[in-house]
């Protein structure tokens, strides 16, 4: 008897622990995902399984890419190091439960931001650093140069788990059309049975058709149509619930295209304190305590700069240069007839 | 008491670890949803899912509610199960008797096959069949019609669709057929086992499961007559088919690469079920002068039976399982439409995960059912 009590008494002395642990992580500080990231010494930030431009591995595993850069920034500013970062590759369906629960703490993932995933399940997005729109891709040979030629019982395939789904349904209702939706769990599927002729055009982000358009058999067969079918503004998302942590991401992508705007470059970062432009020695951390509001370092943003580059360095590197989308289009600072606009840094 | 104590603590010790390991678990989740502003319910299941569906049994498109996608992708679910089992049971059951066979090429190609199928990676043979029939059949454009009506094309296979009129005269004409040939096999049993004759029963059921449904056409006003796919021209070199019937060539991998796999594992359990029964069995049913077939049909397949159906019930559950991996070559299962598609749009990962597998469970659950029936149907009675 008295051998089973002792047990018990263990068991429940266990659970206790259990339960007090988890209520004192419960009960945290604010910046608990910050806490936490200078403790593991890495970003943990959740990228695509591929695609280039956006977030992309190479042969030895190097992930380069726009989305890729915001966690690289995050990186820079909380650890002093871009390179301090693990990615993990994530499907579209995966992603927000990724998150949500607790597996990585920046989403970048060339997400759009809408109004029931900021509100209903548990994330904020935290600004935009692409502005995309849905398209279509078809077969050259098919002579179809505009949707306005697309005919009832078209097959398109895309994706599963995006709002390619949603806007594709919107799009052939509102012109009548009937349609085939081909849905894939992973993109590189997509491709694939597009490539082999299942279907007859292939809808996502015109960013992600021209990527992808890259890892066709033959490029040149296929054309993306000049027609966008929706607004979709990508960028960062991170957990609800610490607005510290949402702080840092939201103006280490801040930083970087402010830097643009005031043509503070990786190259010139250092010799820009001595700048007369007071934002510009805000922004190099020559001036005001813009960093201890975030519990971090005043050269935060020096580092972004200095390590990662400004948002027009990281566009050039990953977008342009790769022949991806080299017009910048509404891309382009608010100050060159785009849209990219930042509150300023103060 | 002391005995029974001992009997009972370690039981309430179990229990009060399940309890508290899952209570944990669900505190833990409560409080994270509720930090991180997540709301649970079911309520979602009547919003409008705004998504459509490639492939559906019923009628469904965006303007259903959620709930009425969960049909669609259940219904789908079963539907590549059924066909799929039909398939590997009558294939698993030629092959495993070819592997019994005395002849050397017949029972080394059924060898072959078992061997190739049951070890390579289910998942791969999806892709194989789904991309590289892809990439082996012709565009619409260009298929050549089978039989003058049918046409398998990189699109889906199109058959000709049925137009009946009267249909239920023709479907009650198949009923009475069955009904007759239950009669006549009672009255049939009857006259064996009172007067010792054999009536032809296997004739006289073919003639009336013919001959029943062929009056209905001839007396009863059913006529059919086929829709035949027609070419359609969607732009300069995109084609599909209108009219008839189009299974989708997700489809069509996902049922046979599951039949192939499967089929394998019921041979093998076909084999031992065969090679179970002993040899003496065969012997004695053959020296009180039962003929080759009433040997096998009375003596050997009745016991065989008891040995074969256990393990093809996992067999079956297996294939019921394995088939949510039609979310990798885009067939709308449950899994991609539910907790695919679903699940992503409205972000109840806990609600929709819970309910795919509790659904799982149930036709897991109904298939052991069923087949525990019928293994205790042809059970030895001790008598």
């Amino acid at each position: 008897m008295f051998k089973y009590l002792k047990q018990l008494t263990s068991l429940v002395a266990m659970v206790a622990v259990l339960f007090t642990f988890t209520t004192e992580t419960m009960a945290a500080k604010k910046s608990k995902t910050l806490k936490n990231t200078q403790k593991k010494g890495f970003v943990r930030c959740g990228v695509s399984q591929g695609l280039p431009g956006f977030s992309n591995a190479d042969a030895a595993g190097n992930w380069t890419g726009i989305d890729v850069d915001v966690c690289r920034a995050v990186a820079a500013a909380v650890l002093g190091d871009a390179n301090k970062v693990k990615f993990t590759p994530l499907s579209a369906k995966e992603r927000f439960t990724a998150l949500t629960s607790g597996e990585i703490d920046i989403l970048s993932r060339n997400t759009t931001w809408t109004l029931s995933r900021d509100a209903d399940i548990g994330l904020t997005f935290v600004g935009v650093n692409f502005y995309d729109g849905q398209g279509f891709m078809v077969r050259k040979s098919s002579g179809i140069t505009s949707t306005s030629q697309f005919k009832d019982g078209i097959s398109a395939c895309t994706n599963i788990g995006t709002t390619t789904e949603l806007n594709m349904r919107d799009f052939f209702n509102s012109k009548g059309i009937s349609y085939e939706p081909v849905a894939f769990e992973k993109a590189d599927e997509v491709v694939a049975a597009y490539d082999a002729g299942r279907c007859d055009t292939y809808t996502t982000d015109k960013s992600g058709l021209a990527a992808q358009r890259t890892k066709m058999s033959n490029p040149d067969d296929h054309i993306v149509l000049p027609e966008t079918v929706s607004k979709e503004p990508l960028g960062p998302v991170v957990r609800q619930g610490d607005s510290v942590w949402e702080d840092i991401v939201r103006w280490s992508l801040n930083a970087m295209i402010e830097a643009e705007e005031y043509g503070i470059t990786s190259s010139n970062a250092d010799s820009m304190k001595t700048s007369d432009n007071p934002a510009v020695k805000r922004l190099v951390g020559a001036e005001g305590e813009l960093g201890a509001a975030f519990g971090l370092d005043n050269e935060w943003s020096l580092r972004i700069i200095k390590q990662v580059g400004n948002y027009g360095e990281s566009y050039k590197r990953n977008i342009a240069d790769t022949g991806i989308l080299p017009d910048r289009g509404p891309n382009e600072l608010w100050t060159k007839g785009g849209i990219l606009y930042v509150p300023p840094a103060r | 008491m002391d005995l029974k104590l001992q009997k009972i603590i370690p039981q309430l010790i179990t229990v009060l670890v399940v309890v508290l390991v899952f209570g944990f678990f669900t505190y833990n989740a409560q409080i994270n949803m509720e930090n991180r502003g997540i709301d649970f319910g079911y309520g979602f299941l009547s919003q409008e899912s705004s998504f459509d569906v490639q492939f559906s049994l019923i009628e469904y498109d965006g303007s259903h509610s959620y709930f009425r996608a969960y049909l669609v992708g259940l219904l789908n679910t079963i539907l590549v199960s059924v066909i799929g089992i039909i398939i590997a049971t009558i294939l698993g059951v030629i092959v495993g008797v070819a592997r019994l066979s005395p002849n050397y090429l017949i029972n080394q190609f059924a060898a072959f096959y078992v061997e190739f199928f049951r070890n390579i990676p289910l998942l791969l043979q999806i892709f194989f069949w789904y991309f590289a029939a892809l990439r082996a059949l012709p565009l619409p454009q260009d298929a050549d019609a089978m039989l003058g009506v049918f046409f398998l094309t990189i699109k889906g296979l199109y058959v000709p669709a049925f137009i009946w009129e009267n249909l239920n005269i023709f479907l009650y004409s198949i009923v009475a057929a069955i009904i007759a040939i239950v009669v006549i096999r009672i009255h049939a049993r009857k006259v064996q086992e009172t007067q010792g004759k054999q009536l032809p029963v296997f004739w006289i059921s073919i003639g009336l499961i013919f001959i029943l449904p062929l009056l209905s056409f001839l007396i009863g006003g059913v006529s059919l007559s086929f829709e035949i796919p027609k070419l359609k021209q969607l732009a300069a070199t995109s084609f599909k088919y209108e009219g008839g019937i189009s299974l989708p060539p997700e489809l069509i991998a996902l049922t046979l690469s599951l039949a192939l796999y499967t089929a394998t594992f019921i041979a093998e359990c076909v084999r031992a079920g065969i090679q179970g029964v002993g040899k003496g069995q065969k012997e004695a049913a053959a020296s009180i002068g039962l003929n080759p077939n009433q040997v096998l049909k009375l003596v050997v397949m009745p016991q065989a039976l008891r040995i074969i159906i256990p393990p093809t019930t996992n067999q079956y559950l297996n294939l019921t399982k394995n088939s949510s991996l039609a979310a990798a070559i885009a067939y709308p299962d449950l899994v991609l439409v539910f907790a695919g598609t679903a699940l992503m749009q409205t972000g109840k990962a806990i609600e929709i995960v819970s309910i795919t597998m509790l659904t799982y469970l149930s036709l897991s659950i109904s298939i052991s059912i069923l087949m525990n029936w019928y293994n205790k149907k042809i059970a030895i009675k001790e008598k």
